[in-house]
């Protein structure tokens, strides 16, 4: 091995020695780099050449950028492409984690994004060179609406969380044109980490409230919660466990009594979509994840979208710019709206990710409810299938998604991270370990409509294996996973002591100080 | 048995009196429940801190915890190994991995809190409830 | 339905082994008055050939065939399509946010690499995996330095981008951060010797952009300078990461926020684009964003983790640097892939092609009598102009010869009538320059 490769490949448990090509032990692109190469070459200039010292004072130009890859078109290939190959994806196998959604996502989408008069489009050309977009817009609203039953929409938020945030701040504008903006969010222990810390970024305190025995919202307790000083709930439904809030209207009414809102996080519409409304059954603002419910990729993490739902009462708050219909039938993007909370984002939104969801949406339309039918159909499959081998600590029925608790393999000292870890060996993703936080333990499994019977039958044949194991020989889980090309990796010291970039100088430094062992091929 | 010289929290602190001064750390029981440490976050020195008022965090990998001031009192001193190699914290609670020295408000303040036998009563009833 | 790995025998069965008689059992726990009875009124089924044809409708019916001079926050360079056919490898494509690392190490790795660019790009020791874009990470790092110094305060160059401004100032309003402003000089450049001790008092941070809105270039290091006197940190926006190819990289800020989106990523109107924040190593903990940082497994082999995640809202919650959790993970990668394939020579000659084509559009359209530069400050690909005419009406004209013109100041800054912001990048040919200058000099002839 050349000097520059830093640690040598080793082989997983069992497998035969053999001579081990570099594509399982690629470094970082500026350890192969090598000055002059170059992998894109621009067509010649066709206006006279300037040379930037020529064009502007020296105190204003750069050295060359130290470090900067020099490689050439194949290195890129190949480097990217074994790069790739270290990864789980959804194209690869399942992956059962808890409100991600993690469905297929459709080709088609990709192609009709980067249709030229699609992806060349920029964002401030006027609207008359722009129906084109506007169109796209206009109709994903439009279904939006009807899948929602809400009245209104904003399809600029980037994300879920700034759709959460922009949905508190409808309602702060809300209330305070009511005369008093209220102090407090409530927010169920089971929540998302984002809904607290949006409501923070609200300039709202949380307010946490404690879910009951059977891990749904107290609303026995309810009302005691709700004084004048609560603006909102923020709910998710189904819950984090996966159960639909049947007392929901009730929720609703309590809430709407005392002049405080109901906020939906939608980020489990995936069991609703075609079946049941949240406009129908009392939230006043919600958001939608179009990143899981509606299949547009999460492609390592981001980009997503977070549309915000609304009723008629909020409409005048909603972000700028807002898309209207004119007289002549044309759409165009306004921003003079007074009341408005302001912009949360510069241009119109994740267009690219908006016309994915559109395409989704269009390739369903009304038979959306299937796939919603099929996601409920796996999760309680699924359910059935393990519930005899995992501890079940809410019996209420299923919807996407199911949790069970570690509290059984906690007995012979194994917990849901070990077993997530196994469960790799079995070529599946883990799924979501250790929330929601009311579940100690929590093992959070949803496995969308795009599993098969037969993928779904692998993963719970897997998980009753693992379960035999954790009797058997608990040690083998404890020290999953065997077969990937790391082990367990070391975050303490990845925390303790950052190393956060490439150095050109510090090849062998490791935040541990210790050099790295060349491990001898078996 | 934890160690006699000093009184305990309910929060797993710990202060040590030396005369009108006083050493300020957190327990073996808490390093264990936090694991592996990776940072502190300690108060400036000259801060004044209150009894029951936080004065700080200590971070595992996956988690963050508040440390509570057991007295009142300014900061006289801080542990800047911790900085370096948090993980001190994990090693020696009692020792080496002190937080802060103050200079105390109120000597007779620690007098309210957990003394050793107190303390190891406290921290088995704890673990009672989580087997439970 | 081609999405639906399912049978209905297969549901059928799976219905039967599980006890549920239909599939309706499943959902009882939605109160029977919620429960749909009818599908919902949504376009479609359509199959993928008439999905195609939807799209390419529209696709008809935007600005194809048009030349564009606009910049303002979004440009159009090139691209590779290799960059396309790597980013659309599905273990890429559809794979999860990298929290199980032993099965993400072409993301984390990737990753790794897109900070380490970032920080050789921008002259910083640290950056994260991204922000939803310039307008959002401009805002969180605003936010973080008020965090950082503990002041309640901002002070902003009017010539940073209006967008971005309005942006900021949704979020300040809740924080109860407050924002002055500062004006600019006839140069273009920020008005220094409005930056009083007044205006700076309590201030966390001074917020410019280089180049700014109108394309100009701001002297960064003494604006450093003039900042750390008062106790305030600087904060440096780029909006066109192009220009760092020539450009001297503002070492000298605290924070940088940038947008990535001229780094190998589309326009397609206004998103998915790719925010970043780099700062100094000593401000990483209160840097919002995901960190990917090196390690090791226990057999001493290199890997890469999330790190640092306790700033972080899945474990801080309400105490968290931020909310955000999705970010734009494959816009990163997208960048990570094209600086890789520009490279260190690429990056600067893409640059200097910038700065040749603009300066042979700036000759050719001041050459137009009325039509005169409109600030003396030194520019990179962007320069405004003053036209002897609203600028509504010349663009009208254009348009109608298939020409989007330069974006107008007016809307944003109410002094600035008759001005507009014009841009030429690597992508502008130099037929469609000679081009826009005749249409113009025919539009301006024209009697009033």
């Amino acid at each position: 091995m050349s000097e520059k490769t830093i640690v040598a490949n080793s082989p997983a448990v069992g497998t035969p020695s053999a001579a081990r090509h570099i594509s399982r032990n690629e470094g970082l692109i500026f350890e192969r780099s090598a000055p002059g190469k170059r992998a894109f070459e621009l067509p010649p200039l066709d206006v006279p050449a300037v040379a930037p010292s020529a064009a502007l004072d020296a105190s204003l130009l750069r050295d060359e950028i130290a470090g900067f890859p020099e490689v050439s078109e194949i290195e890129v290939i190949r480097h990217f492409t074994r790069l790739s190959t270290w990864n789980y994806a959804i194209d690869l196998g399942m992956y059962p984690l808890g409100s991600c959604t993690m469905k297929y996502n459709p080709r088609v989408n990709e192609f009709v994004a980067r249709l030229e008069g699609l992806a060349t489009e920029h964002p401030l050309q006027p609207a008359e060179v722009s129906q084109g977009c506007l169109r796209i817009l206009q109709l994903l609203e439009k279904c939006l609406l009807e899948i929602t039953g809400m009245d209104a929409v904003t399809l600029q938020p980037t994300a879920g969380a700034q759709g959460e945030l922009t949905g508190l701040l409808l309602i702060r504008a809300l209330l305070e044109s009511r005369g008093n903006a209220r102090r407090k969010v409530l927010i169920p222990d089971s929540a998302h980490g984002t809904n607290p810390a949006s409501v923070v970024i609200a300039g709202y305190e949380v307010q946490n409230i404690k879910s009951n025995d059977r891990g749904q919202l107290d609303t026995d307790h309810l009302r005691e919660y709700v004084t004048d000083d609560v603006a909102a709930l923020m709910l998710t439904n189904p819950s984090t466990i996966g159960v639909f809030e049947e007392r929901i209207a009730e929720i609703a009414e309590i809430l709407h009594s005392r002049g405080a809102l109901l906020y939906m996080d939608g980020a489990n519409m995936n069991a609703l979509a075609g079946v049941t409304r949240p406009g129908d059954f009392g939230v006043d603002v919600m958001h939608l994840n179009l990143h899981k419910t509606f299949s547009t990729p999460h492609g390592g993490g981001g980009p997503g979208a977070g549309p915000v739902l609304v009723k008629k009462v909020l409409e005048p708050f909603l972000p700028v710019p807002r898309l209207v219909e004119r007289a002549d039938g044309t759409l165009a993007l306004e921003s003079h709206r007074p009341q408005s909370i302001g912009r949360v984002r510069a241009f119109a939104g994740n267009f690219g990710v908006l016309l994915r969801a559109l395409a989704y949406t269009l390739a369903y339309g009304p038979g959306i409810r299937q796939a919603t039918e099929d996601a409920v159909l796996n999760a309680n499959y699924i359910r059935k299938n393990l519930e005899s081998v995992y501890d079940l600590p809410y019996g209420l029925a299923s919807m996407h998604e199911v949790v069970f608790s570690d509290a059984r393999q906690k007995k012979h000292g194994v917990g849901t991270m070990d077993i997530a870890k196994r469960l790799i060996d079995y070529g599946f993703h883990p799924y979501t370990t250790a929330f929601p936080l009311i579940v100690p333990g929590a093992l959070m499994i949803e496995p969308t409509e795009s599993e098969s019977r037969e993928e779904c039958d692998l993963f719970i044949g897997a998980m009753r294996a693992i379960a035999e194991e954790v009797e058997r020989n608990p040690e083998l889980v404890k020290t999953a996973p065997h077969s990937t090309r790391v082990g367990r990796l070391d975050e303490v010291g990845a925390a303790r002591k950052p190393v956060l970039r490439w150095h050109p100088k510090q090849p062998t430094e490791l935040p541990s100080g210790v050099a790295p062992k060349v491990v001898p091929s078996a | 048995m934890v160690p006699t010289d000093r009184r305990y929290t309910k929060e797993h602190e710990w202060v040590r009196l030396e005369g009108n001064a006083g050493t300020i750390g957190i327990t073996e029981y808490a390093q264990h429940e936090l694991g592996d440490v990776v940072f502190v976050e300690l108060p400036k020195l000259g801060a004044r801190l209150k009894s029951g008022q936080t004065m700080g965090t200590v971070e595992s990998v996956k988690a963050v915890s508040d440390i509570f001031s057991p007295v009142g009192g300014e900061v006289i001193e801080i542990n800047e190994t911790l900085a370096q190699s948090p993980e001190q914290i994990n090693k020696d609670p009692h020792g080496a991995a002190w937080l802060v020295k103050i200079r105390l408000d109120n000597p007779q303040e620690a007098a309210a809190l957990m003394d050793a036998a107190a303390y190891e009563a406290y921290i088995a009833e704890k673990d009672k409830e989580v087997s439970a | 339905m081609r999405y639906l790995p399912k049978s209905d025998a297969e549901r059928r069965d799976m219905l039967a082994s599980i006890g549920a008689p239909s599939i309706e059992k499943l959902f009882e726990s939605i109160p029977e008055k919620f429960r749909l009875r009818e599908p919902l009124k949504l376009p479609g089924p359509l199959s993928e050939a008439e999905i195609i044809d939807f799209f390419r409708a529209r696709a008809e019916e935007n600005s194809k065939g048009y030349a564009s001079f606009l910049g303002a926050g979004v440009y159009s360079h090139l691209r590779s399509v290799v960059t396309d056919a790597l980013m659309q490898r599905g273990e890429f494509l559809t794979s999860y946010t990298p929290y199980q690392a032993e099965i993400s190490q072409g993301t984390l790795q990737a990753i790794f690499e897109f900070q380490t660019l970032m920080c050789q790009l921008t002259g910083q020791e640290v950056a994260n995996a991204s922000m939803y874009d310039g307008s959002t990470a401009l805002t969180e790092a605003a936010l973080m330095a008020s965090r950082l110094t503990g002041r309640q305060h901002l002070v902003i160059a009017r010539s940073v981008h209006p967008e971005y401004r309005q942006v900021l100032a949704t979020y300040a309003k809740q924080i109860g951060v407050e924002v002055r402003d500062v004006g600019f000089t006839p140069t273009g450049q920020l008005d220094d010797a409005a930056l009083s001790e007044k205006i700076f008092d309590g201030a966390a941070a001074l917020i410019v952009q280089s180049p700014n809105f109108f394309g100009v270039i701001e002297p960064v290091a003494a604006l450093a300078e003039k900042a750390h006197a008062h106790g305030a940190l600087l904060i440096t926006c780029v909006a066109e990461a192009v220009s760092l190819g020539v450009l001297r990289p503002p070492a000298e800020a605290d924070i940088v926020a940038l947008e990535g989106q001229s780094l190998g990523i589309a326009p397609s109107y206004g998103g998915p684009y790719l925010g970043v924040i780099a700062t100094r190593e000593k401000f990483v903990r209160q840097m919002p964003g995901r960190l990917a940082g090196q390690t090791t497994d226990a057999a001493g082999r290199r890997g890469f983790v999330l790190t640092l995640a306790t700033r972080e809202q899945h474990i801080r919650r309400e105490r968290a640097t931020s909310n955000i959790c999705t970010n734009e993970a494959l816009m990163a990668l997208a960048a990570t892939i094209h600086l890789s394939l520009l490279g260190k020579e690429g990056l600067r000659e893409m640059a200097t092609q910038n700065v040749a084509k603009a300066r042979f559009l700036f000759a050719e359209l001041t050459k137009i009598p009325g039509v005169r530069p409109a600030f003396s400050g030194p520019y990179f690909n962007e320069f405004t102009l003053e036209f002897p005419r609203s600028v509504r009406m010349i663009n009208a004209a254009l348009l109608r010869e298939k020409i989007v013109g330069p974006l107008s100041l007016g809307i944003h800054y109410p002094e600035l009538t008759k001005r507009a912001v014009v841009c030429a990048t690597e992508t502008t040919t130099r037929a469609s320059m000679e081009r826009f200058a005749e249409t113009l000099t025919r539009i301006l002839a024209r009697p009033v």
